[in-house]
C-alpha cells in the first residue's frame, strides 16, 4: 500500500495494490459478521429466540476457521508469503494466533449468553464488540507493517475499553473502563512513539524492509534502541508484564466477568503475537540488545505476579495476578528468541486461553446476579453445592499450577525446556520457583472449595444459594475442560501445530 | 533539513503530555494530554517522512489522527457515564478497587 503510494508522480494514475481477500479472511469474516449482527440487532430488537446472538457469534467464529485452514494448507505446500502490497503476512504463526483467538471467542460467546440474561443486558452489542476486538487481534498477528500493527492494536483495544464498561450501572465496571482506557491510551502513545523512532532510524514501516535494513546496516545511534524500548513498554502494557501491570487487577476485577475472560485470553495472545513478530522476527539481528530487557520483564512478572496473588482475597484479583505470572512464562519462551522458544510460547498461549476462559466462566457463575461477589468466601463449600462446578474449577486451577496430565504442565515444560536449551538457566530456575509460589494460592482455593470447615463463632456461614448454570456456560466449560485434559494426555498434535507455526523470517 | 529541531519539539510535547496524564485529576484534561502525546508523535512521523523523502510517515500520521479521534470518542463516552453516576470526573475518585 505504502510502496505503491510512494511512487506516484503528479499526473500518473494511482496504482492500487491487488487485494487478496483470503489472506485477511479470518479477520474479515469477524469484521463483516460483526457489522451484519449490529444491523440485524437494530431490526430484530425484541423478537429474538434465546441464544440467537450467542449462536450467531459461534457460527461466525467457526466460519472464520475455514479460511484459516485453507491458508494453513497453502502455507504447507507453497510456504509463507506476504500479500496486499506486503502489508499483511500469511505464515503459520499468524494462523496459529487466529485459531487461539477464534477458540477464545467461541468460549466467551457461549459464556456471555447466560450472563447477559442474568444481568438484563440482552442485545447484540456485547457480541459485536467481541467480534471487532478479535478481528483487531487477528490483524495484529498477521501484520507485516507497523501501520497495520498499530491499527490492529487500536481496533482490539478500543472495543475492549467499551467491553470493560459494559455494565453501565455498576460503578466497578465504570471504574474498570476509565482505568483501562487511560492507561491503554497512554501505553498506545508510547508504542506509537517507538514506531516513529524505528521508522526514523530505518526509513520504512514495512517489517520485511526493516529486517533487511537491519541485517545489512549496523546502527549505533540510540534512536533505534529507544524505539525498541518504547515498543516493549507499549506492548508490555497490553500483555500485562511487570512493571506495566498496574491496571490489570483493577480492570480484571471491575469488568463484567465474561469480558474479563475474553480480555485475558485475546489481548494477551494478540499482544504477544505482535511482540514475537516484531522482536523475534524483525529485530532478530539486534537480539543481544533486547534480550536482557525481556529477561528482566520475565523475572519481574513471574515473581511479582505469583507473590502478590498470594495475598488476594478476591478470586478475580487473584486470577488477574496469576495472569501476570502467566505472561512471565510466555516471556521466558520469548526471551530465548529461538524457534523452540517461540513454539513453546505459542503452545502456552493456546493452553492458557482455555484455562483462563474456563476459570473466569466458573467465576461468572459463582459470583451471582450483579456480578459482584467473587470473594474467597463465595467459593467456600462449592463442592457440596455444585460438585461438577467445583471439580471443573479444580482442573483449571491444577492446570494453571502446572500439574502433569493437564495442558498447563506441558505449556510450562516447553517454555522452561526452551530456556534451558538457550542456556538461560537462571531464568528457568526462577520460573520453577514462581510455579511453586503460585501452587500455594491455587491449592488454597481448591481447599476452600472442598474442605469448608463449619463456620466458626462470629464467622459468616458458607453461602448456600443455588447456582444456576446456563446451557451456554456449560458448553463453554465443557470445551475448556475437554481441551485442557485431552491436550494434557495427548499433546503431540497441538505441539506439532505450534512447532510448525514458524515465523516468516527467523 | 533541520530534523533535530522537530524531534526536540516532539519530545518536549510528548513529555508535557506524559506529565499531564500523571499529574492531572480532571479526566477531560487527561484525555487532552493523551491527544498531545499522540500529536507529538505525529510531528515525529511527518518530520522523519520529510527527512527521508518517504511518504509513509505522512500516511501514518493520517492514520494516527483518525484513530485518536475514535479513541477520544470512546474516552469521552466513558467520562460521561462516570459523570452521570457520581457528578464528578476527578480520576482520584475512581478508587473502589485497590490492593
Amino acid at each position: 500500500m505504502i510502496a505503491a503510494v510512494a511512487q506516484v508522480q503528479p499526473g500518473q494514475p494511482l496504482q492500487l495494490p491487488h487485494v487478496d481477500w483470503v489472506t485477511i479472511g479470518p479477520a474479515g469474516i469477524f469484521f463483516v459478521g460483526g457489522l451484519a449482527m449490529l444491523l440485524a440487532g437494530v431490526f430484530l430488537r425484541r423478537r429474538v429466540p434465546r441464544g440467537l446472538w450467542s449462536g450467531t457469534t459461534v457460527v461466525i467464529a467457526v466460519l472464520a476457521l475455514w479460511p484459516a485452514f485453507h491458508l494453513w494448507h497453502q502455507i504447507a505446500s507453497g510456504g509463507a508469503r506476504t500479500a496486499i502490497a506486503d502489508a499483511v503476512v500469511v505464515d503459520g504463526f499468524s494462523i496459529f494466533i487466529d485459531v487461539v483467538i477464534i477458540s477464545a471467542v467461541v468460549m466467551a460467546a457461549l459464556l456471555t449468553d447466560g450472563y447477559l440474561r442474568r444481568e438484563n443486558l440482552e442485545g447484540t452489542e456485547f457480541y459485536v464488540l467481541m467480534l471487532f476486538s478479535a478481528s483487531g487481534g487477528m490483524l495484529m498477528a498477521s501484520a507485516n507493517d507497523l501501520i497495520v500493527v498499530f491499527l490492529g492494536l487500536e481496533i482490539l483495544s478500543i472495543a475492549l475499553y467499551t467491553l470493560a464498561g459494559f455494565q453501565q450501572r455498576r460503578e466497578g465496571s465504570q471504574e474498570a473502563a476509565i482505568k483501562y482506557f487511560v492507561l491503554g491510551a497512554f501505553s498506545s502513545a508510547f508504542f506509537l512513539y517507538g514506531i516513529a523512532l524505528v521508522y526514523g532510524s530505518t526509513g520504512s514501516t514495512n517489517l520485511g524492509v526493516i529486517a533487511d535494513f537491519l541485517r545489512t546496516n549496523s546502527l549505533t545511534n540510540g534512536l533505534l534502541l529507544g524505539g525498541f524500548a518504547l515498543l516493549i513498554v507499549g506492548l508490555g502494557f497490553k500483555v500485562a508484564a511487570v512493571p506495566f501491570h498496574m491496571w490489570t487487577p483493577d480492570v480484571y476485577q471491575g469488568s463484567p466477568t465474561p469480558a474479563t475472560a475474553f480480555m485475558a485470553a485475546v489481548a494477551k495472545a494478540a499482544g504477544f503475537a505482535a511482540l514475537l513478530r516484531l522482536f523475534v522476527s524483525t529485530f532478530n539481528t539486534y537480539r543481544l540488545d533486547w534480550q536482557p530487557i525481556v529477561w528482566a520483564l520475565a523475572v519481574l512478572s513471574l515473581l511479582v505476579g505469583s507473590v502478590l496473588a498470594v495475598v488476594q482475597t478476591d478470586v478475580k484479583r487473584m486470577l488477574a495476578y496469576s495472569s501476570i505470572a502467566h505472561a512471565g512464562y510466555v516471556l521466558v519462551g520469548f526471551q530465548t528468541a529461538s524457534n523452540r522458544g517461540v513454539a513453546g510460547a505459542l503452545f502456552y498461549l493456546f493452553a492458557y486461553a482455555f484455562m483462563i476462559v474456563g476459570s473466569f466462566a466458573v467465576v461468572t457463575l459463582v459470583s451471582g446476579r450483579g456480578d459482584t461477589d467473587a470473594s474467597l468466601d463465595a467459593f467456600r463449600g462449592l463442592s457440596s453445592r455444585r460438585p461438577a462446578l467445583a471439580f471443573v474449577f479444580t482442573i483449571f486451577l491444577l492446570a494453571q499450577t502446572g500439574v502433569p496430565l493437564t495442558s498447563g504442565f506441558l505449556a510450562k515444560f516447553y517454555v522452561i525446556s526452551a530456556a534451558v536449551e538457550a542456556h538461560s538457566y537462571a531464568l528457568a530456575i526462577i520460573a520453577m520457583i514462581a510455579a511453586v509460589i503460585a501452587a500455594f494460592f491455587y491449592l488454597r482455593l481448591i481447599v476452600v472449595m472442598y474442605m469448608a470447615a463449619p463456620a466458626a463463632e462470629g464467622e459468616e456461614a458458607a453461602p448456600t444459594a443455588r447456582i444456576p448454570i446456563a446451557v451456554g456456560a456449560g458448553m463453554s466449560l465443557t470445551i475448556a475442560v475437554g481441551f485442557t485434559l485431552v491436550v494434557g494426555f495427548l499433546p503431540a498434535s497441538v505441539f506439532d501445530f505450534a512447532r510448525h507455526a514458524t515465523l516468516l523470517k527467523l | 533539513m533541520l530534523l533535530n529541531q522537530f524531534l526536540f519539539l516532539a519530545a518536549v510535547l510528548f513529555c508535557i503530555g506524559v506529565y499531564g496524564v500523571l499529574a492531572r485529576r480532571n479526566a477531560v484534561l487527561v484525555l487532552a494530554s493523551i491527544e498531545l502525546m499522540l500529536n507529538a508523535v505525529n510531528i515525529n512521523l511527518v518530520a522523519f517522512g520529510a527527512y527521508r523523502h518517504n511518504i509513509a510517515g505522512q500516511v501514518f500520521a493520517l492514520f494516527v489522527i483518525t484513530i485518536a479521534a475514535a479513541e477520544v470518542g470512546v474516552g469521552l463516552a466513558i467520562v460521561v457515564l462516570i459523570f452521570r453516576n457520581r457528578a464528578s470526573i476527578a480520576l482520584d475518585d475512581a478508587d473502589l478497587m485497590k490492593g
